[in-house]
């Protein structure tokens, strides 16, 4: 088992477990923090997967400027108690049922798919380093990027309308 | 490294964020557990893009550009993402207001 | 000069057009504008088709093919027309006697309202169109587009005035009796389109004389095909059993009687029979039976005209037993008769038509001869062209009716004596009621109201100019089919259908026994008129008895229809209304709706309005879809 492996097995435990937590937890703002660590950890394998730039933008947009939003929104509730109401038992187990099947469904349909020789490259290739992407991002995907401006100019417009008072 | 191995690992991820959705009752943790679905199938994208990577790379294909498709698709899923969660957070401050709480329970105005 | 038989298309889509403007327009153009371009449109037909006749007395056919109509695996239905002797004297019989008669309608129906005025020209545009198409389809099919087309056209005509109920219901009538003769038709089409594989004339034809391999009709398929094209013409043309509509139909604006219910129209039934002469000649049977059956309508309607009193009737019985001549004419084998009849006929019976619609529009809408006579004096030219149309009717020398006929008389006489015995009897008979008709309403003293008397007044030039053109027509018309006896080489008609209907071995007639019938007829429809001249000049209101009764109710034959069908259809239909709708069909109806009602009511539980519940739902659905497409699909 080289470094590689090693690591790989580490994130993937650390990403399924903090992600448990994230559902588990009964205080709102745990469940962020845990949230937070399966964000690093998922970065951790972009960047095992030597996928730089979006192990960066990972980190900052998703850990760093989206988590701390919703940091802000919870506290901004005063949410941080755990006074949220237990859901019917039974709808809980049905919840829980229904994931697990379709897990279930999808790793069965995994076994069909015919992938099992097909390996990811990991720790080489240069396709997502920043240069790769940013010249491809500039000619192919120029479009889609400008519009992307816009669709958060309205987002933003759209927050700013629905979050102030009337 | 397998593929198989971050298929399972993303399908784990991703049937943990649909049972968070479909058990808790607070609006956030929902919002937040829409998000790691999300993330797991960005973990999924970049994968798959370094996978077709090697494959190109095996057939003989040294121009190396294979893949990069799926990494600005992960790329454009995280700006669709931050807008969504900008409207999303915006829109349950504003039912905290009307209804000075986030459970989901209490917006069973639907049925009407 | 070769190009009027390239724009042949021109001659129904003129019609076309102008039904479009017409009917489009009718609110937004004037009076004198509907009439200008329906009644143009039309006369531009009749330029082409006089060019095409033109042509065709040269020499040149044509069968233009557009396009294929239908096409479904080998049965290929083209859309073409064909241009020949048959259907360019068809064509010239319709525009003409067609625009005569538009332009007799802009003065006849000048007192309706502006939109009605442009929709009655639009439906009479789309009859003419319908018409042209019934006769220059090259094959049944698109003969049978125009056999409907004209059929629908009728029935919006004769329910042109469509407030008052009766008249829906005679348009009713005539849709529903010439139904039941289109759907012979129909499966005459069928029955060709079995045997030969495509419903063309000319392959029609071909096959019938044999001429092309592995393909023949037996006799049984000559019989069947040609008794249900007969039965397809007996519902258009108003024969023996389907007669019935046409005298009811007369709830029409006069002009479209004299149009569709005289002229045109109803003989399109002949001209099929006429086209289709290849196949007739092949079946004895019948042509016996259509020999018989024209004979007999010719006799029964002739009965029924003696004793109607209401203008139009007459004409329109007189029509059904004309056409009941030429029937005859065609079952003798005669059909160069029959077309010459059709005509001739064409000529004189609108004539007399539009002459009834004039004293019509004189007596304000007065339709009993009862209540007219004397009106010689005051509607001079109208009296004087239904003269010239009686005679011509009645079949005295040189007028058309004599010799076309004539033409039919004798061959007639050379079938069978007896056959000639009974049509010279119905001819007499029908120069005594066309005089009877003629010296009631116009001689004698006036017997109606004194308003009525003193509104009579002769017709605008609208109305009389195609009076006199008619009339001129009606006296000359003849002279295109003189028979060989006066003049060799006279029958010039014959001459010029001859590419289309073989000239048959008819005449074996000597030329004494001919002048002898001819002179027989003429003097006995002589008497015939002084009779009736002595009897009706000064005719009084009497009620009618006995016989005269039978006669003036039509034989009962409405009534037996009546009580044979119309009675028992209503009674199963109300049977069913009550017991089958009742039970079957209400509790199905209502059935489902109470079980959609209830299942919807439990469904309904459902939509608890609580997201979570919603997730759940997609998720498990999903989760459905993927084993679907992963586990069930393979």
């Amino acid at each position: 088992m080289n470094i590689i492996q090693i690591l790989f097995w580490f994130l993937s435990v650390v990403a399924i477990f903090s992600a448990l937590m994230v559902i588990t937890s009964k205080n709102p703002v745990y469940s962020v923090l845990w949230l937070i660590v399966t964000f690093f950890s998922i970065s951790g394998h972009y960047i095992l997967l030597n996928a730089q730039f979006l192990a960066i933008v990972n980190v900052i947009v998703y850990a760093g400027a989206i988590m701390v939003l919703f940091l802000f929104v919870i506290m901004l509730m005063n949410l941080n108690k755990e006074t949220e109401p237990q859901k019917n038992r039974w709808l809980k187990m049905a919840g829980a049922v229904a994931g697990g099947c379709l897990m279930l469904v999808f790793v069965a349909a995994l076994k069909d798919a015919g992938l099992k020789d097909q390996e990811a490259m990991v720790n080489e290739g240069d396709i997502g380093l920043i240069k790769n992407l940013g010249k491809e991002l500039f000619t192919t995907y120029v479009v889609p990027f400008e519009i992307s401006s816009i669709l958060f100019l309205s987002a933003m417009v759209g927050a700013v309308v629905i979050g102030k008072k009337e | 490294m397998p593929i198989n191995n971050y298929i399972l690992l993303s399908i784990a991820l991703f049937c943990i964020g649909i049972v968070g959705v479909l058990t808790r009752r607070n609006a956030i943790i929902i919002f937040m557990c829409i998000e790691l679905m999300l993330n797991a199938v960005n973990l999924l994208l970049v994968a798959f893009s370094k996978m077709h990577a090697k494959a190109a790379l095996l057939a003989g294909d040294i121009s190396g550009t294979a893949g990069t498709d799926g990494q600005l698709f992960v790329f454009f899923i995280m700006v669709v993402a931050a807008a969504e969660v900008s409207v999303g957070l915006a829109i349950i401050v504003m039912m905290y207001r009307n209804i000075h709480s986030v459970d989901v329970n209490f917006l069973n105005r639907l049925k009407h | 000069m070769q190009n009027a038989l390239q724009i042949v298309y021109l001659i129904p889509l003129l019609p076309l057009i102008g039904f479009l403007i017409n009917g489009l327009g009718r609110k937004y153009l004037s009076k004198p504008m509907i009439g200008v371009i329906g009644s143009g449109v039309i006369l531009a037909s009749f330029i082409l088709s006089a060019w095409v006749f033109v042509q065709v007395k040269g020499g040149n056919t044509h069968i233009a093919h557009y396009f294929d109509f239908i096409s479904v695996g080998d049965l290929k239905i083209p859309f073409a027309f064909q241009i020949d002797q048959l259907s360019s004297l068809f064509l010239l019989i319709i525009t003409g006697v067609g625009f005569l008669i538009h332009v007799y309608s802009t003065s006849y129906m000048q007192e309706e309202k502006t939109e009605h005025f442009g929709r009655y020209f639009s439906y009479l545009n789309l009859f003419v169109f319908s018409m042209l198409l019934l006769v220059m389809g090259a094959n049944y099919v698109i003969m049978f587009i125009g056999w409907e087309g004209v059929g629908l056209c009728s029935y919006l005509l004769i329910g042109y005035w469509f407030k008052k109920t009766e008249y829906n219901k005679a348009a009713n009538k005539a849709f529903i009796m010439n139904r039941i003769g289109d759907l012979a038709f129909l499966i005459a089409i069928f029955w060709i389109i079995s045997r030969v594989g495509n419903v063309n004339f000319s392959d029609v034809f071909a096959v019938a004389n044999g001429e092309v391999e592995f393909k023949k009709f037996s006799a049984t398929d000559i019989t069947v095909i040609t008794l249900l094209l007969f039965i397809g013409a007996t519902g258009k043309s108003a024969q023996i059993p389907l007669y019935t509509w046409l005298p009811d139909a007369m709830a029409g604006p006069t002009p479209v009687s004299a149009l569709i219910h005289a002229a045109t129209m109803v003989t399109a039934g002949i001209y099929m029979i006429a086209r289709s002469n290849v196949l007739y000649s092949m079946s004895h049977l019948t042509m016996d039976i259509v020999a018989y059956v024209g004979l007999a309508t010719a006799l029964l309607a002739a009965t029924i005209a003696l004793k109607q009193n209401d203008i139009k009737k007459v004409l329109a019985y007189s029509t059904v037993s004309q056409l009941g001549f030429m029937f005859l004419a065609l079952g003798t084998g005669a059909y160069v008769a029959a077309v010459f009849h059709v005509m001739t006929h064409a000529f004189f019976k609108a004539l007399l038509f539009l002459g009834s619609g004039s004293v019509i529009h004189a007596m304000s809408g007065e339709q009993d001869i009862r209540n007219m006579g004397g009106l010689s004096k005051k509607l001079k030219i109208t009296f004087w062209t239904f003269v010239i149309g009686c005679i011509a009717i009645a079949g005295i020398p040189p007028f058309s009716g004599f010799f076309s006929k004539d033409a039919i008389l004798i061959s007639a006489f050379v079938k069978s004596p007896i056959l000639y015995g009974i049509a010279l009897f119905t001819a007499l008979l029908t120069a005594f009621y066309m005089f009877r008709l003629l010296f009631i309403t116009f001689t004698g003293t006036f017997r109606g109201t004194h308003e009525q008397e003193h509104h009579l007044h002769e017709s605008p030039a609208g109305m009389t100019l195609p009076l006199i053109v008619l009339a001129i027509l009606s006296i000359i018309g003849g002279f295109v089919g003189v028979p060989e006896v006066f003049m060799h080489g006279g029958d010039k008609l014959s001459q010029f259908l001859a590419p289309v209907i073989k000239p048959g071995e008819i005449h074996h007639v000597s030329h004494s026994t001919e002048y002898l019938l001819m002179g027989l007829s003429t003097i006995l429809v002589l008497v015939m008129i002084v009779a009736a001249w002595f009897k009706f000049r000064n005719y009084q209101r009497t009620e009618e008895t006995g016989f005269g009764k039978v006669l003036e109710n039509k034989w009962y034959v409405d009534e037996l229809y009546d009580k044979i069908f119309v009675q028992p259809l209503h009674q199963a239909g109300g049977f069913f209304k009550s017991v089958f709708e009742g039970s079957v069909i209400d509790t199905l109806v209502n059935g489902v709706g109470k079980a959609v009602n209830y299942g919807s009511r439990q469904l309904r539980l459902l939509q608890s309005g609580q997201v979570g519940s919603y997730v759940l739902l997609m998720v498990l659905s999903m989760i459905l879809i993927f084993a679907v497409q992963f586990f069930i699909r393979k």
